[in-house]
This record gives C-alpha cells, sequence and structure tokens, in this order.
C-alpha cells in the first residue's frame, strides 16, 4: 500500500511535466517549416473567371457527348475503362497468388526469409508509381488501353499480394487437419481444403481491388494510358469546361455504380 | 421405423450451377474486355527489348541527380501536411454531422453522406488537373487537391468512429442540461482524441504517396521532376526520384506508425 501511494505522489519528473509543452514545440516547427517552405502563387488574376466558368460548365455538361457513336464518346470510353480495370484486376489476382504464398509466414517456419522477402518485393511494388508503370508500358506497347491493362496488372500485385498472403496467415487451419487425418495427401488438401477455405476472402479482396482500379483507369488516360482520362485531359487543357462537367459526371455515376455493385456482392461473399 | 432419408441435393447445387454460370460471366467479360482495350500479349513480347533497354537505364541510378531533388521532396512533404490538416479541419464537423448517434435528423445526415460519397469518388490526379487549371501551376493547386481528397477520406473515417463511442458521458451531460457544444467538447471528443490523431496520421502516409505524382500534372513536388525525367527519357534519373520517394515513403511510415502506436 505504501510504496503505492509514494508512487501515486511522487512529484512528477521534469520531463513528465513538461513533455506537452516539448509536443506543442516539435508540433508547431513542423507547421512553421511546411508553410514557410511552400511558395503559394496566390490566385491568379484568370482564377475567378476559370472557376465561373467551371461552375457554368459543370452546371450545364455537354449531354450530346454521352454518345455520338463515333466510337470516342463518353458511354463507350467508360466501358472501355471498365474493361481496363476488369481485366487488370483478373490477371493481377491470378498473379497475386504465387506472390502471396511466397510472402505468406505461416505457423511452422523457424526462420523468415522466405516470407521477409516476398513482403519486400510486394512493398516495393507496391511504391513504384502506377503513373510511371503506366508511361513505361506506353514505351514498350504504344500508348492506349494496353498500356493501362498491363501497369493496373503489375502495380495492383502490390496490394492484392499483401492481402492475399495475410489471409493466408490468418485462415482457419480446421478443414486442412480434417483431411490431413483422414489420410489425404499434400496436393489433396490443398485442392480439398486450403482453396475452399481462402476463395471468398480472396475473391472479396479482388473485387475491393476492382473498384480502386475504376479510379486508377480512369485517371490513367491523363498520360495517354487509354479510357475516360484521355478526353478529360485534352478538354481540362482546351477549357471545354462543359466537355469536363459530362466527364465528371460519368466519372462519378461510374464509381458510385461499381462501389455499390461490388460493396453489395463483398457483403453476400462473406 | 422407417430408415432416415438420406438429404437430397438440389439440381442446382449438383450441378454447380451458380459456379459454372459465375465463371462462364467472367470468361465471357475477360474475352470482351481483352477486345475493347486490343490487349495483345505477342505485342508485348516483341517490344520486349524495348521495354528491358529502359529497364537497363532505370538499374543505373544517376545519383548526382539526388541534390536537385532534395528540396522538391520536402515540397511534397510540405504539400501533403498542409494538405490534410486542412482537409482534417473541415472533416470535423462534417463527420460530427453525418454520425447518427449525435445527429437524429435522418435526412440530414444521408445528405451529409451522399455529399462526402461523391466527394470520395473524384480520384487525386483527375482534382489535381482541375486545380492547375484554375490556380495554376504551382504547389497551390496541389495543397488544395490534398485537402479534398483527404477531406473525403477523413470524413469517413472519423464518423465511423464517432458512431462507436460510449454514450454514456454522453447522456450524463445532457441530463444536467449542458448545450451541444460543450457536449461535443467535453464528451464526446476525449474519447475520439487518439483515433482522430491516429487517422490523421495515416492519410497523411497516403497523402505522401499521392503528392509524389499530383506533380506530374503540375501541381507541385517531386512529380514536376518525375514528369521532366520522362519527357527527355532521362530514366537513371526518374529511377533516383523513385528511390529517393521509396526511402521518403517508408520514412514517414515508420514514423507515423510508431506514434499511432503509442497513441492507441
Amino acid at each position: 500500500m505504501q510504496t503505492t501511494l509514494s508512487k501515486e505522489f511522487a512529484p512528477r519528473s521534469l520531463w513528465q511535466r513538461w513533455r506537452w509543452l516539448v509536443w506543442v514545440a516539435i508540433i508547431i516547427a513542423i507547421y512553421a517549416w511546411a508553410i514557410g517552405g511552400l511558395q503559394f502563387s496566390g490566385l491568379q488574376s484568370s482564377a475567378k473567371t476559370v472557376s465561373d466558368s467551371i461552375v457554368k460548365g459543370l452546371l450545364h455538361p455537354d449531354w450530346a457527348y454521352v454518345y455520338n457513336g463515333s466510337g470516342e464518346d463518353l458511354s463507350s470510353l467508360t466501358i472501355q475503362t471498365l474493361a481496363i480495370a476488369f481485366l487488370g484486376t483478373i490477371v493481377s489476382a491470378v498473379i497475386s497468388v504465387p506472390f502471396a504464398f511466397w510472402a505468406a509466414c505461416t505457423a511452422h517456419e523457424r526462420f523468415y526469409l522466405r516470407s521477409g522477402s516476398g513482403k519486400v518485393i510486394l512493398t516495393l511494388i507496391r511504391t513504384f508509381p502506377e503513373i510511371v508503370l503506366a508511361i513505361m508500358f506506353i514505351k514498350a506497347v504504344g500508348p492506349g488501353s494496353y498500356a493501362g491493362v498491363l501497369a493496373i496488372s503489375i502495380h495492383s500485385i502490390g496490394m492484392l499480394g499483401k492481402l492475399f498472403s495475410e489471409s493466408l496467415e490468418n485462415m482457419d487451419r480446421g478443414a486442412e487437419e480434417a483431411i490431413t487425418s483422414a489420410g489425404g495427401n499434400a496436393p489433396q488438401v490443398f485442392v480439398l481444403a486450403t482453396i475452399p477455405t481462402i476463395m471468398p476472402e480472396f475473391i472479396s479482396y479482388t473485387l475491393y481491388r476492382f473498384e480502386i482500379a475504376v479510379r486508377s483507369a480512369s485517371i490513367l488516360g491523363m498520360v495517354g494510358a487509354g479510357g475516360i482520362g484521355t478526353p478529360m485531359i485534352f478538354a481540362i487543357q482546351t477549357r471545354n469546361w462543359p466537355r469536363v462537367g459530362i466527364i465528371l459526371l460519368g466519372i462519378i455515376v461510374m464509381v458510385l455504380l461499381i462501389d455499390t455493385l461490388s460493396e453489395q456482392l463483398r457483403k453476400r461473399l462473406i | 421405423m422407417s430408415t432416415p432419408e438420406i438429404p437430397q441435393r438440389p439440381w442446382r447445387q449438383r450441378y454447380h450451377v451458380s459456379a459454372i454460370a459465375w465463371t462462364v460471366t467472367i470468361v465471357v467479360l475477360l474475352i470482351l474486355s481483352s477486345m475493347a482495350t486490343g490487349a495483345n500479349f505477342g505485342m508485348f513480347l516483341a517490344n520486349i527489348n524495348q521495354f528491358t533497354v529502359l529497364l537497363v537505364q532505370m538499374s543505373h541510378p544517376a545519383w548526382a541527380y539526388l541534390s536537385v531533388i532534395i528540396q522538391p521532396l520536402y515540397e511534397t512533404i510540405q504539400m501533403a501536411i498542409l494538405g490534410t490538416t486542412i482537409g482534417a479541419a473541415f472533416a470535423i464537423p462534417f463527420s460530427l454531422l453525418a454520425a447518427s448517434n449525435l445527429v437524429g435528423n435522418k435526412v440530414l445526415r444521408n445528405l451529409i453522406r451522399l455529399f462526402l460519397d461523391l466527394v470520395r469518388t473524384l480520384p487525386d490526379l483527375l482534382l489535381a488537373a482541375i486545380f492547375v487549371a484554375v490556380f495554376g501551376i504551382g504547389s497551390t493547386a496541389g495543397v488544395i487537391t490534398l485537402a479534398i481528397f483527404s477531406f473525403g477520406m477523413v470524413s469517413k473515417l472519423f464518423y465511423e468512429v464517432i458512431e462507436t463511442i460510449d454514450m454514456g458521458p454522453l447522456e450524463a451531460m445532457k441530463s444536467v442540461g449542458a448545450s451541444k457544444v460543450t457536449i461535443i467538447w467535453y464528451a464526446v471528443l476525449p474519447q475520439i482524441l487518439n483515433q482522430f490523431v491516429s487517422y490523421f496520421l495515416y492519410t497523411l502516409e497516403i497523402n505522401v504517396r499521392a503528392s509524389t505524382v499530383l506533380g506530374y500534372l503540375g501541381a507541385g513536388g517531386i512529380g514536376v521532376y518525375l514528369q521532366r525525367s520522362l519527357d527527355q527519357f532521362n530514366y537513371s534519373a526518374t529511377a533516383v526520384i523513385i528511390l529517393a520517394t521509396l526511402v521518403v515513403v517508408m520514412v514517414i511510415d515508420g514514423v507515423s506508425n510508431h506514434l499511432r502506436r503509442v497513441l492507441l
């Protein structure tokens, strides 16, 4: 009793008493550095007129662009964007499976060289900017949606591989043990227990990644990798705000639809 | 006594109807989308030497370029800090209004949520392209882009946190007649502050990653140099930029992960 009391009433050390002040000083220093370092260009003289015309353009979208039969209109490019995202995600999901087994740190493992190296590779892939990948693939296969597909399928491995490997680490091993105790060999355990246990989670993560890929596919076009981004960046550069408005509207509707659909599917899976 | 009947699987299960239907759907979609995108694996293999030339150049980073990009790297972090702060500041009132345990008015709550959903649909680069057109090339456009981008994300994270709080202190204060603002200040804020800071740091991590590419469209930071090096086919400089970005992102992630562990 005596000890707890004396502990409670012991005067706090200097550091404990003034710690908050140190934190406040650090935070103020960080913000001073951040604000001082940036050169704010300030509002351009044209900003007012530009934002006025943006608002006007967004309120009066160029409805004629939705479909004009040229194959370069909003609806066909939206479908193309979805196709890029879909193909990229599926390809990436398939490639991610071996990466996931590589990076998964399973229980009966003594040394972590295998899983550790796999995790580092996946982190590297994740951090490599998707835009740079897209530009690299444009050099290889020329501008167009194929470069976008390749960029998405490589970039998504980073995140899908990580999520897949984590679900492998946390999966329920009961079914595997049951097959083993009934005398199943390793391939049988894998086909009859591992795959059915892990499949819903893999599919759910793939759907989630597809939602992200739809957003990526809609901006990769800005560097020339196909999809809705290409007309978007042209419209912005030529200050064609009604056109920008209708494309923005198209992207918002597309993303909302895909998100809702995929959320419903994921709810049914798990 | 009759023998119990063996349970029969309906024909839909016996012939795996839904599994087969899903597989067929996905295969058809795959074929359609590869036609729509003109995907052609042979073309990639035919041009693989161009790709390898690029990779070889990238595997020889021009380290001298490092001195050029230190300043823009700082600028990237500064943009991320300011953008996240502004976004989070605007997110607090919106998340309070969107939380179902604080606001009883269902219409208002759903309107706010719809607005937040709409903000979240916009990809960051798209916002950057528009704000570069409005504010001109420079970091102002980047800060605004990141502010809006993090506003959408943070407010969703925040209102989900608010919905998990313990309502006891709120009821206690309400029963002694405290005003709404007092309740938020003394009963809501202490319960959520740590998680707010944790999510703030998490958003900062994401924004540092995002801000490295925003400059590609002219919104300031390291991305400007990324675009310059790519346009000049100077891939050894590109490699340095990517590696330096990687280091910065990892340092920020490390610091923020440590702080978040301390907080929670």
